[in-house]
């Protein structure tokens, strides 16, 4: 009997160390998305932060490269966050709102429409860069199982080696040395570029024959409403001011429609951008439209916060202390982060550092409905 | 037993068939070599050898060929 | 259910563990759900075939079995009456009933087969010839998909019925047990053909949990996943694109794709039945092995001996010995010995069997012209080795070279490279793009071209070579260890760190190197549609 609980003990300590072991190497294989892709980082970094922000934004790049919540905080004393990832579809906004919810209870949630466009699944490398980031809950199961493409399966997210066992070849540094803990790159979501690069040529969207919005869509959107309403949320449809994708008059209709039908305010930035935001368009963008630069965002950011400090009642906590010291090293990191881009800038001509080669792959995404 | 005997040695000059008890398990004769030899074996002791009578036990030396074509003689 | 996907292993540890919790007597029935569970899993309809096949074979089996016990209750009583005759002429009559039975079966099933499989086949040979004859007219396909393993569980099957005819074994009298034989998982997708007799021992018994033989049977699956994950599915991507594009590569890259092939199919097929075996064996089941070290054989014949066994014996039993020693060609031999000479005569019954064997063979591997002429080419090969065996002998009594390691290494290398050329059929889209491209290994000959950089350009990076030169270094070691002994048995007899260390190092290699999940093809076993 001695020998058999001792081979039972080896055998369950040989196990547990082979699966310390294989943990180890799935954390070594993850993507670090330090050099490349930042927003990789994105959804992740929200976890390590006090959670006491009165907006919380959701949505696509839209959200994420147009808007500073340092802005916000310097200039109307408003906390946010953004919650926003690359190509976020709008389950997974919802999913992410709704995990957002169990930490804390925000007084408005902004949502930017143009995911509208996608009522389906799109591209697996674009759910990685939301989902992975997520912490294993029911709401990110629910928004993988929204997510998923054909050729994907569940135990992919919740065993990550799975999907990333094929970087066999490319495991770096960058791997080994950010495999327990990565610097911030975000500023509170906020994905922060001061290179420019002027708008050329915009072409018009393509005529369809349906423009409607998919029953998926308004699906998420009618469930983010009634969230919102449940918790007492003010929650604002907006269209970022980027110039593409192209957001066409009849899909501006549907939403100015929706936020009537629903007691919502819908602003549409995009139409306000030049003349009422001061937007320039050859000064204020780093990819020809796609996305705003520090310059640009920081105006829409100014625009937008009047908004929100008058017709939405926002508080002003820049003299309440908790605030103050949390902020203040927001703050001198973003000051930082801008000094250190404009040395690069300098030095190299371009973003090295910070991603400045993979902004553009979401500038091919010219997709459809 | 004989003619079994030469049967086998046309087939495989080389094989001490009189003492060999492993032809099918060594695969010495194959089943080309089986078919040859039902074929000659049917021929000269005029009976028919069935399918199911077919398996290594009763080809695996010429002893126990012998025997089978006793037993089909013998039930003709 | 692919072998190598999360439902299949998931189904394995459900299967693993209600098996052995569940009382005992109820494991086979068990197993049957399971099998019927697995089936469906492609789809519901199409277990419709597989239980019109378990039923009426069980019922003609039965009806057979049955008239062998009359059989023998009706002699034994009148022993004393009958005369030598009259009991001949009572068993031939009992005998010309069964046949018909078996027959009946026989044509259902194997019916069945035809029409699911090749149908179409026949359809469009026919809409060519009516296209030659100009008629204007045209036959529309059927569209029939076959469903899983039909190929193999008929086969298995109508082994089972013919050895019931033969009277090798009584029938089976519980239904449900057959129907397990007819259906049990692993040998859905690719095999070992079964044979009653050697599978419902361990298949109906009750199983204890016994630690040697499930760890056996977990590092064999291990092994096959290894050999499927890390060298087939990485090798297929490149067999595809040379054969893909026969404008292309021509010449040197025709070796190439022959030997990326022979790798391919190895791993995989070989991997599959490791897995097939080896979940067998954790359920305490002792399925027959299916190969034995191919590529070491020194002959083709000897390689048909190695190569896919159970299909070969099987069609050793069933085709080849009944009809080369059935009545009628025995009598054509005669004749044609009183006609043509001995040396002739003598080999007719041999030729027509083996070419009938080769056709049948080629058609169940596939409903295409390209398998027929593969089945016909490897015909043709052994039966001009067999004809070549006076002019060897004469060689190797002259030369005693025989026994060399050099001379037995040439033809362990000759025969890999003869198995490759002829088993390229499989790949080419049409058998005439087969034969040109053999053409062009000599015309557009040029050894440099492999340093071209195409070899980089197939789907494969140098690090995936890195990968597979180790693998295939691996399993090279394993087999050739495994002439001695059993090597899970030495691998049994190491330390128990060093023991542990290996499994680890081999899931671990599994999990990275696998050629699976987003960005890789996921690949069929290249046996499963049959």
């Amino acid at each position: 009997m001695k020998i058999k609980s001792k081979r039972i003990l080896i055998n369950i300590s040989a196990v547990s160390l082979a699966l310390l072991v294989i943990l180890f190497i799935q954390e070594l294989f993850m993507p670090k998305y330090m050099s490349e892709i930042p927003e990789g980082n994105l959804v992740e970094e929200y976890y390590k932060e006090e959670k006491k922000h009165d907006v919380i934004f959701v949505g696509d790049c839209e959200v994420f490269s147009n808007i500073s919540p340092i802005t916000l905080w310097e200039e109307y004393g408003i906390t946010s966050y953004i919650r926003g990832s690359a190509q976020q579809l709008i389950w997974q906004s919802y999913y992410l709102l709704e995990e957002t919810l169990k930490y804390e209870k925000p007084k408005v949630v902004v949502f930017n429409v143009l995911s509208m466009k996608y009522n389906e699944p799109q591209k697996e490398a674009y759910n990685r860069l939301t989902l992975d980031g997520m912490k294993l809950s029911k709401y990110k199961i629910n928004a993988i199982k929204a997510s998923m493409m054909e050729d994907e399966d569940l135990i992919t997210y919740i065993f990550p080696l799975l999907r990333y066992h094929s970087r066999w070849n490319d495991i770096g540094s960058e791997d080994f040395k950010y495999i327990f803990s990565k610097d911030k790159q975000s500023h509170n979501g906020y994905l922060m570029r001061i290179d420019v690069k002027p708008v050329g040529y915009i072409p018009k969207g393509r005529v369809m024959a349906d423009y409607s919005f998919g029953d998926n869509s308004y699906y998420y959107l009618e469930k983010m409403t009634k969230l919102c309403k449940d918790n007492d949320i003010e929650l604002i449809l907006i269209k970022s001011p980027s110039v593409y994708p192209y957001w066409y008059p009849q899909w501006n209709q549907q939403m100015v429609e929706f936020a009537k039908d629903n007691n919502l305010t819908y602003i549409n930035f995009l139409d306000k951008a030049e003349d009422e935001i001061g937007i320039e368009y050859d000064k204020d963008t780093f990819d020809g439209g796609l996305h705003l630069n520090l310059s640009g965002a920081e105006k829409f950011t100014r625009y937008f916060g009047e908004i929100l400090s008058n017709d939405f009642g926002l508080p002003d906590h820049r003299n309440e202390e908790e605030y103050k010291e949390i902020w203040q090293d927001k703050v001198e990191f973003y000051y930082a982060m801008k000094e250190d881009q404009e040395r690069e800038l300098k030095e190299y001509g371009y973003l090295k550092s910070y991603g400045a080669v993979a902004q553009s792959i979401e500038g091919d995404d010219k997709s459809n409905n | 037993m004989d003619e079994i005997l030469e049967i086998l040695e046309g087939l495989h000059p080389e094989v001490d068939f009189e003492t060999c008890t492993s032809l099918i398990d060594d695969k010495i004769i194959d089943s080309f070599d089986i078919v040859t030899l039902i074929s000659d074996i049917s021929e000269e002791f005029d009976i028919t050898i069935p399918v199911e009578e077919i398996i290594p036990e009763n080809f695996n030396s010429a002893k126990s060929i012998y025997a089978l074509v006793e037993r089909l003689l013998e039930d003709e | 259910m692919l072998f190598t996907s999360y439902e299949f292993i998931l189904f394995l540890v459900l299967v693993f563990l209600l098996y052995y919790l569940i009382p005992k007597r109820f494991q086979w029935i068990l197993l049957l759900i399971a099998s019927y569970v697995f089936y469906s899993y492609t789809g519901i309809r199409y277990l419709a075939y597989i239980l019109l096949t378990t039923i009426s074979t069980y019922l003609i089996s039965r009806l057979i079995g049955e008239l062998f016990i009359t059989q023998e209750v009706y002699l034994k009583e009148n022993k004393a009456d009958l005369s030598r005759e009259e009991r001949k002429s009572y068993k031939a009559k009992i005998k010309k009933k069964q046949r018909k039975l078996l027959v009946l079966c026989l044509l259902f099933n194997f019916g069945i087969l035809a029409v699911l499989k090749y149908s179409d086949f026949t359809i469009n040979n026919i809409n060519s010839v009516l296209d030659l004859l100009r008629t204007g007219k045209n036959i529309s396909p059927l569209g029939f998909v076959a469903p899983l393993g039909i190929s193999f569980y008929t086969f298995q099957t109508m082994g089972y019925i013919i050895d019931v005819y033969r009277g090798k074994h009584p029938y089976e009298k519980n239904i449900f047990k057959f129907g397990l034989f007819v259906s049990f998982f692993p040998q859905l997708i690719q095999g070992p053909i079964s044979r009653f007799d050697d599978l419902k021992d361990s298949l109906f018994a009750e199983h204890s949990f016994d630690t040697k033989t499930i760890s056996f049977g977990l590092q064999r699956i291990l092994w096959g996943f290894f050999k499927k994950l890390v060298i087939a599915d990485r090798l297929l991507p490149a067999v595809i694109t040379i054969v893909g594009n026969p404008d292309k590569y021509q010449g040197v890259y025709v070796l190439v794709g022959m030997f990326f092939y022979a790798i391919d199919l190895y791993a995989d097929f070989t991997g599959g039945i490791d897995i097939t075996i080896g979940v067998a064996e954790v359920l305490g089941i002792t399925l027959k092995e299916n190969f034995l070290r191919p590529y070491f054989s020194k002959s083709i014949t000897e390689y048909w001996r190695r190569w896919h066994i159970t299909m070969g014996t099987w069609f050793k039993d069933y085709i080849f010995f009944p009809i080369s020693v059935s009545k009628s060609m025995l009598n054509l031999s005669k004749k044609c010995r009183k006609r043509f000479g001995d040396a002739i005569g003598k080999r007719i019954p041999v030729y027509l069997a083996t070419i009938l064997v080769w056709l049948t063979t080629g058609i169940w591997h596939g409903a295409a012209w390209n398998f027929v002429v593969w089945g016909l080419l490897n015909c043709i090969v052994i039966l001009i080795s067999q004809e070549c065996i006076p002019l060897y002998n004469r060689f190797h009594s002259r030369f005693k070279v025989g026994h060399t390691f050099y001379y037995r290494l040439f033809q362990v290398v000759r025969t890999f490279w003869l198995m490759s050329f002829i088993r390229i059929l499989d790949c080419y889209r049409d058998v005439g793009t087969t034969f040109r491209m053999y053409g062009t290994i000599f015309t557009r000959w040029n050894w440099r071209d492999l340093f071209n950089g195409s070899l980089l350009e197939l789907g494969l990076t140098m690090a995936d070579y890195m990968v597979l030169l180790f693998a295939v270094l691996l399993i090279l070691w394993v087999s050739l260890a495994s002439r001695r002994e059993s090597f899970r048995e030495r691998l049994a007899s190491w330390p128990m760190a060093l023991r542990y260390i290996s499994y680890f190092v081999l899931i671990i290699s599994i999990l990275i190197f696998g050629a699976y999940g987003v960005g890789y093809d996921s690949s069929q076993f290249i046996y499963s549609q049959f």
